[in-house]
């Protein structure tokens, strides 16, 4: 895993000044698709952390999207917050439940704590319709929300003001995510995920990291989640079924697993590439969706930016001989 | 008490197919290390191709019989063509293209065979001698075939030299081919193995719940509970763990939380258990000296 | 006199990495032959490019007459070529007697399985008690007497063995190499040995090869490599 080296710090943020320029230039919806893909790559940034920075398999961070984008919505209907103090609440839970849940999940290993995650999942539709916590989660019906206008009178639409805002909480996230991930406690992350036994022996308290990975992962995600309420204006169980998971899943193997920038891909994947095979066929769309995902895990088992990466070295190989 | 009995035994022949279901995975597991999450759209796919069959007036038997031999060809093709050369690849990379497979049957089926619900016939015939008050026919006849499956491939696994030759080439493939197994032939065995018992999974559970391309989605997330809960590495335990699930799930279902959150409470409880014994019930703890 | 294993002009790489370039060696029936050298030799991609196994490599290996170079491993070990592996290979989640029964797996002959294993724990008592336990709960000197063990099961003519003192106690190792002897006499199976000791290696061997980066440096009758300065200089440390 390569964090981006210091050099291209300028790049980098050419690059975010060059999206936010879209605020300007994409249209009403397609505005919305864009806050959508921030979403998607803050919370695939959650996943990558932890399935691969450190090695556990999650089958069930939809479930964590959901609860952020729940505790975010409850904040803002039945605690008052506004939208952007309930982004950061929304992380908050998601971090305790999340290491809460990774205590005792972390003594399954592989595809144990596939299961346990997977159950995670498909629990969660089940929980949020459940009528006990009706007056809170809104039931079958959800939450509505309003999405807000832009502060200090500025001269930009709703849907404009969301996606800046949403490109201002990804880029502190990424910092966040980065720092962490160069960190000694990024090391230790790692070298759990390489070689448990042997980290333990230097001294890393590895079900502490482990539990610890698995908040800090379900934070962002629900950080994602939070954000994806907002945009949408509106929770309800069923949009957060197991086909969230599996897609989260996808969309970080796609990515790229173990690397930052695959989030950005994997989200572009996720928001796009269902409806373009739809486009494709009207009969079966998801088996062309399906033909998509094994062409492309083929082509580049190491995602979009393992594929980019191979390339870059060969090109540098050559250009070295 | 009675009631309780029925329940009880429902979920025995539920567990049945879910412990055909758990096997099928076991197999594929004990092959290639790999969970084959697009079983049960395979099975589902295989019993449409019996209905097709059958729709086209072959005699049940017939049908069943072509089904799962050519279930047995598809299976190890798919192996050959799409999971062999993953072979290298990371592991979730080969889940992603798991996903894949599945999201092609389901879709493929629901394009050639339509989504309308369609009866599918049972072998058993309804006034058989052993069907009674407690358990139809069926139910009998499920579960005695899933047993019956179960105990040809222990034997074949335990007892044969090229079941040992299965199982060590899973293990350790270079080894393997160094006493002269030809690693290749013994994964395609082994998909070819998961895809007939797929296919007589996927018709025992038709008759009960007809068939349309949702019928397995549900069974696989049990079967997969229950071959973990048995042991994933253990065929017995899958069978075992599929059994459990099936009680389970029925009981709970009945008793203590009705339909709806039955599956997340019989989830908790599997997981609950594994983190007592993580290997799961049957399973063996390799033992790996550093 | 036609050797049992003739091998000329063996060449091999890991990927971008020659590692031999141009061997030739024999191996006379019913004799041990030795091949001698220092770490990252090639010794044991020597080996390993016989069977054409996790190396590519070309050249001719002949065995008793037929050509074996186009074959793939499981074909090479099929014709009777026993390939003992650095680190032995065990299958650890399977029984001792399983590893045994996994060496007779390409035999064609399926009669007398029981009694080569009866044979096998003659000569390696000590896997006798230890049958049905999980072999990866072996010792290292009891794995590397199964993996010779699972070796012979498959009755070869040729036993290809890959530094089989590597990390173990010196008694066990003599104990080993003594057994080796009565193999190589009772069995009558050629034996290729591959080891970094080269005291043991020449007490045991009839011939033995001297490579170094990749080719035959110096090869000969063991007594006379023994009494060559270079070999005792460098290997012997005398």
């Amino acid at each position: 895993m390569r964090p981006p080296a210091h050099r291209a710090w300028p790049w980098v943020v050419l690059l975010v000044l060059l999206v936010a320029a879209l605020t300007w230039v994409l249209q009403g919806y397609q505005l919305f698709q864009g806050t959508m893909v921030l979403c998607y790559a803050i919370a695939l940034l959650g996943l990558n952390i932890l399935t691969g920075y450190n090695g556990q398999i999650s089958l069930g961070h939809g479930a964590f999207f959901a609860l952020g984008a729940y505790a975010a919505a409850i904040a803002m209907e039945h605690g008052g917050l506004p939208y952007w103090a309930s982004v950061p609440v929304a992380g908050l839970a998601c971090l305790v439940v999340g290491y809460l849940f990774g205590r005792p999940a972390l003594k399954l290993e592989g595809l144990y704590l596939a299961l346990a995650t997977f159950a995670l999942a498909v629990a969660m539709p089940q929980l949020l319709k459940y009528k006990h916590l009706e007056a809170w989660t809104g039931g079958v019906g959800g939450i509505v929300l309003m999405k807000p206008d832009a502060p200090f009178g500025l001269p930009l639409s709703p849907d404009q003001w969301l996606f800046l805002y949403a490109l201002v909480v990804t880029v502190v996230m990424f910092l966040i995510g980065h720092n962490l991930l160069s960190s000694g406690s990024g090391r230790a992350m790692r070298a759990i995920r390489d070689h448990a036994m042997a980290a333990e022996a230097m001294g890393v308290d590895s079900p502490h990291y482990k539990s610890m990975t698995f908040g800090i992962s379900a934070a962002f995600t629900g950080v994602g989640g939070a954000l994806s309420a907002i945009a949408v204006q509106f929770v309800s169980p069923d949009s957060f079924t197991m086909f969230l998971s599996i897609s989260l899943l996808v969309g970080v193997v796609v990515g790229g697993l173990g690397t930052v920038w695959g989030a950005f891909f994997g989200a572009l994947f996720i928001m796009f590439v269902p409806s373009f095979a739809e486009s494709l066929s009207k009969a079966a769309p998801w088996a062309v969706y399906g033909v998509v995902l094994i062409a492309i895990m083929f082509a580049m088992p190491g995602g979009v930016v393992g594929l980019l990466r191979t390339t870059a070295d060969r090109w540098k190989r050559r250009a070295d001989q | 008490m009675n009631e309780f009995l029925h329940q009880l035994l429902a979920g025995l022949a539920t567990g049945g197919i879910y412990a055909s279901v758990a096997l099928a995975l076991v197999m594929i597991y004990q092959a290639t290390h790999h969970i084959n999450f697009a079983q049960g759209e395979m099975a589902m796919f295989s019993t449409f191709i019996a209905w097709t069959l059958i729709q086209a007036g072959f005699p049940y038997w017939g049908a069943f019989a072509i089904t799962v031999v050519l279930s047995f060809v598809v299976a190890a093709a798919i192996e050959f063509a799409v999971i062999r050369p993953m072979h290298n690849a990371p592991v979730l990379s080969v889940v992603v293209v798991f996903i894949g497979l599945l999201v092609i049957f389901h879709s493929l089926a629901g394009f050639l065979f339509g989504y309308t619900i369609k009866p599918f016939p049972s072998p058993f015939p309804a006034d058989a001698w052993y069907g009674g008050s407690l358990m139809s026919a069926h139910e009998v006849g499920a579960i005695v075939v899933a047993l019956g499956m179960v105990s040809l491939l222990f034997m074949f696994l335990r007892l044969t030299p090229l079941g040992l030759a299965m199982r060590a080439a899973a293990q350790n493939a270079a080894s393997s081919r160094l006493v002269g197994i030809n690693v290749g032939r013994m994964l395609m065995l082994g998909w070819g193995l998961a895809g007939a018992i797929g296919a007589v999974a996927g018709m025992m559970v038709a008759p009960v719940v007809f068939l349309d391309p949702n019928m397995m989605t549900g069974v696989l997330l049990y079967a997969f509970a229950g071959a973990l809960i048995g042991g994933i590495d253990n065929p017995i335990g899958a069978v075992l763990g599929g059994f459990i699930v099936g009680v389970l799930e029925n009981l709970l279902g009945t008793y203590v939380v009705g339909t709806e959150l039955k599956l997340s409470v019989a989830l908790v409880l599997i997981i609950a258990v594994l983190i007592v014994k993580p290997s799961g019930l049957l399973g063996k703890t390799i033992v790996t000296r550093v | 006199m036609t050797h049992l294993l003739e091998v000329r002009g063996l060449h091999a790489r890991y990927g971008a990495t020659q590692v031999l370039k141009g061997l030739d060696l024999d191996v006379a029936e019913g004799q041990v032959t030795a091949l001698l050298g220092a770490n990252g030799a090639g010794k044991t991609t020597t080996l390993r490019a016989l069977c054409r196994f996790m190396v590519q490599a070309s050249g001719s290996v002949t065995l008793a007459g037929e050509r074996i170079d186009g074959r793939s491993t499981e074909q090479i070990a099929q014709l009777g070529v026993g390939h003992v592996p650095d680190g032995r290979g065990t299958f650890m989640g399977l029984s001792t007697e399983e590893n045994l029964q996994l060496g007779a797996y390409a035999r064609r002959t399926r009669s007398g399985v029981a009694d080569d294993m009866e044979r096998i724990y003659g000569y390696f008592p000590r896997l006798r008690e230890r049958a049905t336990q999980q072999a990866g709960t072996l010792s290292g000197g009891e794995q590397q007497m199964l993996a010779i063990g699972r070796a012979l099961m498959g009755r070869p003519r040729l036993l290809l063995l890959d530094e089989p003192s590597f990390g173990l106690a010196p008694l066990i190792v003599k104990d080993i190499f003594s057994i080796m002897k009565r193999i190589n006499r009772e069995e009558k199976v050629s034996i290729l040995l591959v080891e970094q000791n080269a005291k043991l290696a020449l007490d045991l061997a009839d011939t033995a090869y001297l490579l170094e980066t990749g080719r035959v440096v110096l090869s000969g009758p063991s007594a006379d490599m023994r009494r060559n300065d270079a070999v005792r200089r460098a290997y012997l440390g005398e």
